[in-house]
């Protein structure tokens, strides 16, 4: 690329972002070249959506000062009536969930022809023959069909697709495309990624990539600019960023690949698994269409004959994409799903300790950590009551201040020690006033506190930034090494599988399509679905 | 981080406090309210205390008879015939009366004016066209309007969110159960119902907050049930029953807490509601028994008599006022507890 004496496309200047005076983006500034991909990236609340939504003036209630010349024309003080020429014309956006971005009302192909009519003046005929044509470049298969069909008949990937033909259909010179790919599983990512830099090369846009993943930037931009907590803290080439990255903040970014650090002691054999199923069957209702449906349920099956062992002290890493039954699987480890076949935990059989009155004392060998930190937590209850209700049912016979003691001991554990003079206001707190992975910090300790001997970990770290996601990584490994705990580990992330797993299992349909021990599984994955993975984390 | 930990309802209140229409609403209509519950101490047709010949009485508690203050018969006193007034009045007698000397149903037999008569210096808000005065029947008729309104809304509270509950928990066969049964229920005519009532049964007060909750609890039922299906399948109470938690437990600490928002939002409609509907039941006649104080039997007076523009006036007054202090908290609240507004 040359970056000669040609000005750029988009000069950004001194961009400053306040919400209600309380400034989110510091004064950052970037040039953007016609037909280049810039990434912007950073952490949640980093402000780069923030920062990439209001050179359109598209946040709501924020203050934007400084410039965005687009040719020499700042977006930041255009009127109303020049700027929504712009929007949707010269610049467009992909945004990152694309059942919200495209109205459930109307036929995709419709809201695609709007556009045409609107932003290069078609007719009606012409507008949907263009629409079919667009549709058919991001490589839907049957446009002419699909444009009839609304958002929900359509699957994630091809409604992400359709928001793209939406987004070229004004050819715009320059496509923000937020977060494109994180609603959609790993294997489409790729193909999302590779669309987007197809077209790009066809229509000679540039491309403003907001991001938290370092995989796509290193496969997608030419240039990348990291933002942290509103400041732009390095730009440069990818390669160049990537191999020298001069902020410290950019190389804590860059070294965020979780690391192995587990017990890699063979099993002694004669260790009796923690877990263990076999033939493990789930079904669930579905409605059934017609007649029939009045009198009994449809049946659909979530989980197929599924064997899996999980022994102690070790991790059982459960692969996936969504919808592929490892969510049910772990509904049914932690006996809140019937199910048929085998499923013992700690040699004992749900239903017969249901018969045995024992449920309890099971359900204290068998806790939970769930993915998303903002609904695992009661919103109304404190850190001393969430931590330490467990204790309420399982230890009913501490007093309160045993009570507390060990809550304290459990935050201890996971890395939450409250500060020595505020360590009783502390335990008073509230969910809300946690960051993302403390959160998940005190479903962690909420489990541990009953000291179970299972731990099902449900994508316990993809909702968190890369940085945190390193560091609870590590936190479950110590637990692990010091106590044997058992994990069975449920994720579609193979980088958090390769630093954690010991023995791997891939779901795909309800049935194990695949399974090995974890390096060498992944070292040469056979199944095409566990190849795709791989090659997409690569 | 911040450094003050308040829970979730803490900061609403905190929110619903800076919204000041709403908070000046909250405070004022609570004066009213307690004010109307100290009524007899402010409009009475009995002195508060009497001192007569050289001992302490105290008609707001006890009757008297006529004789024990120099009267003729062994009959009640009445403490606005002259005569009584007179000897109350002597050398060395007392007496405290109420700022309004009038009862709710206090009839003045010795009063100047044709009833119904406009406002005069005796009778500041004027009185019916029974000579029953205005002002004491708006002071007594706002208690039990606002009494009731209180008991209605609580009963229908509780009843809604004990079927709501159970409904949107279970899910399932219970929820489809109760919903059909919810359509059956909700589609009696619940007026001519009422009609029906008055009729069989003498009518009173207690009467009609039953055949009114009986009926009252379904609309707040249908959206406890809805927070409630939302609610339990979240991940925390996921993991509050892979703790071993009971049902009851759940409910009770994890459901409950979190299901309550649009309960107490709708708190002040529905207590206008309420209000509302004992007043058109009282303005048919189909509401509380003859005698007990009531706007809705005001306003139908007023109808009847719409030259005495005082009745209608005074009264529609007391009703907007009360609505519109529900309504501005009403708003306020919403706003406190809307969950995309944060502070």
């Amino acid at each position: 690329m040359t970056e000669t004496a040609v000005s750029p496309l988009l000069q950004v200047r001194d961009l400053r972002v306040a919400f209600r005076g309380r400034p989110v983006v510091h004064g950052i500034g970037f040039d953007l070249h016609a037909g280049e991909k810039l990434a912007l990236v950073g952490e949640s609340g980093s402000g780069k959506t923030v920062s990439a939504l209001s050179l359109l003036r598209l946040v709501q209630g924020a203050t934007v000062q400084g410039q965005a010349l687009l040719d020499g024309r700042d977006l930041l003080t255009l009127n109303e009536r020049a700027l929504r020429g712009v929007r949707g014309g010269d610049i467009a956006v992909v945004f990152q969930e694309p059942m919200t971005a495209l109205n459930p009302l109307y036929a995709v192909g419709d809201q695609i022809a709007e556009v045409l009519q609107l932003k290069r003046g078609l007719t009606g005929a012409q507008a949907t023959a263009a629409t079919v044509e667009l549709l058919a470049s991001t490589g839907i298969p049957e446009p002419a069909r699909r444009a009839r069909a609304f958002p929900h008949q359509l699957s994630g990937g091809q409604r992400q697709r359709a928001v793209i033909a939406m987004a070229l259909a004004s050819q715009p010179r320059l496509l923000l495309a937020d977060e494109p790919t994180t609603a959609l599983d790993v294997s489409l990512r790729g193909q999302i990624l590779d669309l987007l830099s197809d077209l790009q090369r066809q229509h000679g846009m540039a491309v403003l990539l907001i991001t938290h993943d370092l995989n796509l930037v290193r496969r997608f931009a030419d240039r990348v600019a990291v933002m942290e907590k509103g400041h732009l803290v390095e730009q440069g080439a990818v390669a160049e960023v990537f191999a020298r990255p001069q902020h410290a903040y950019t190389r804590q970014l860059l070294d965020s690949r979780p690391v192995r650090n587990v017990c890699e002691d063979p099993v002694p054999a004669d260790a009796r698994p923690v877990l263990q199923a076999q033939g493990l069957t789930v079904h669930y209702p579905v409605p059934q269409p017609g007649l029939a449906g009045w009198f009994r349920a449809g049946r659909f099956t979530a989980v197929k004959g599924v064997d899996l062992a999980v022994p102690p002290g070790r991790t059982l890493g459960v692969v996936g994409e969504s919808g592929s039954g490892k969510s049910t699987l772990a509904l049914a480890t932690l006996g809140l799903q019937a199910c048929e076949g085998q499923l013992q935990v700690v040699g004992q059989d749900w239903q017969a300790a249901a018969r045995a009155g024992q449920l309890r004392a099971l359900r204290r060998q068998v806790q939970v950590v769930f993915q998303d930190p903002f609904s695992s937590l009661s919103p109304r209850m404190t850190v001393e009551q969430i931590v330490g209700e467990g204790l309420g049912i399982h230890e009913p016979g501490l007093d309160a201040g045993q009570r507390r003691e060990r809550v304290l001991a459990a935050l201890a554990d996971v890395g939450l020690a409250p500060t020595a003079d505020g360590g009783a206001d502390w335990l008073q707190r509230y969910p809300h006033e946690f960051s993302g992975g403390q959160r998940q910090r005190l479903a962690i300790a909420r489990a541990l506190v009953v000291q179970p001997s299972l731990l099902v970990l449900d994508e316990p770290t993809s909702a968190l930034d890369v940085t945190v996601q390193r560091q609870v990584l590590a936190l479950l490994q110590r637990l692990q090494r010091e106590r044997g705990l058992s994990y069975l580990l449920i994720t579609h992330d193979i980088d958090v599988i390769r630093a954690m797993a010991h023995e791997v299992v891939v779901m795909k349909d309800g049935q194990v399509v695949e399974r090995g021990e974890c390096r060498a599984l992944l070292r040469a994955p056979q199944h095409p679905y566990t190849q795709t993975l791989v090659q997409a984390a690569a | 981080m911040t450094t003050t930990s308040l829970s979730p309802s803490r900061r609403a209140w905190q929110r619903f406090r800076r919204n000041r229409l709403g908070y000046g609403s909250l405070l004022l209509f609570c004066a009213l309210v307690m004010l109307s519950l100290m009524a007899e101490l402010i409009s009475n047709d009995r002195p508060l205390l009497v001192r007569y010949e050289g001992q302490l009485y105290v008609p707001l508690v006890q009757d008297y008879p006529e004789t024990v203050f120099g009267g003729d018969f062994d009959t009640p006193t009445d403490y606005l015939d002259p005569f009584i007034r007179a000897q109350l009045a002597k050398d060395g007698n007392w007496a405290v009366y109420a700022p309004n000397p009038y009862g709710p149903n206090t009839l003045n037999y010795f009063a100047k004016a044709p009833n119904p008569s406009a406002p005069t210096a005796d009778n500041w808000f004027g009185t019916d066209d029974r000579g029953r005065d205005l002002l004491a029947q708006l002071i007594y008729g706002f208690r039990v309007s606002v009494l009731f309104a209180l008991a209605l809304t609580a009963i229908g509270t509780v009843l809604g969110i004990v079927t709501g509950a159970i409904q949107g928990f279970f899910g399932g066969k219970t929820d489809l159960a109760f919903q059909r049964f919810i359509e059956i229920w909700g589609s009696m005519p619940e007026l001519y119902l009422l009609i029906i009532f008055s009729a069989v049964f003498a009518p009173s007060v207690g009467l009609l907050l039953v055949l009114l909750s009986l009926f009252g609890w379904m609309g707040l039922s249908d959206y406890v049930r809805a927070e409630f299906l939302r609610n339990r399948q979240l991940d925390y109470v996921r993991a509050a029953r892979a703790m071993g938690l009971s049902n009851g437990q759940i409910i009770w600490r994890h459901v409950l807490p979190n299901s309550l928002t649009p309960v107490v939002t709708f708190l002040p409609f529905r207590m206008s509601a309420a209000i509302l509907a004992l007043t058109s039941l009282d303005f048919l006649g189909l509401g509380v028994p003859p005698g007990t104080p009531s706007l809705g039997e005001l306003l139908s007076q007023g109808k009847n008599n719409i030259d005495a523009w005082w009745i209608s006036l005074s009264t529609f007054g007391v009703l907007v006022l009360t609505l519109l202090l529900l309504t501005f908290m009403g708003d306020a609240l919403r706003d406190a507890l809307d969950p995309r507004k944060q502070d």
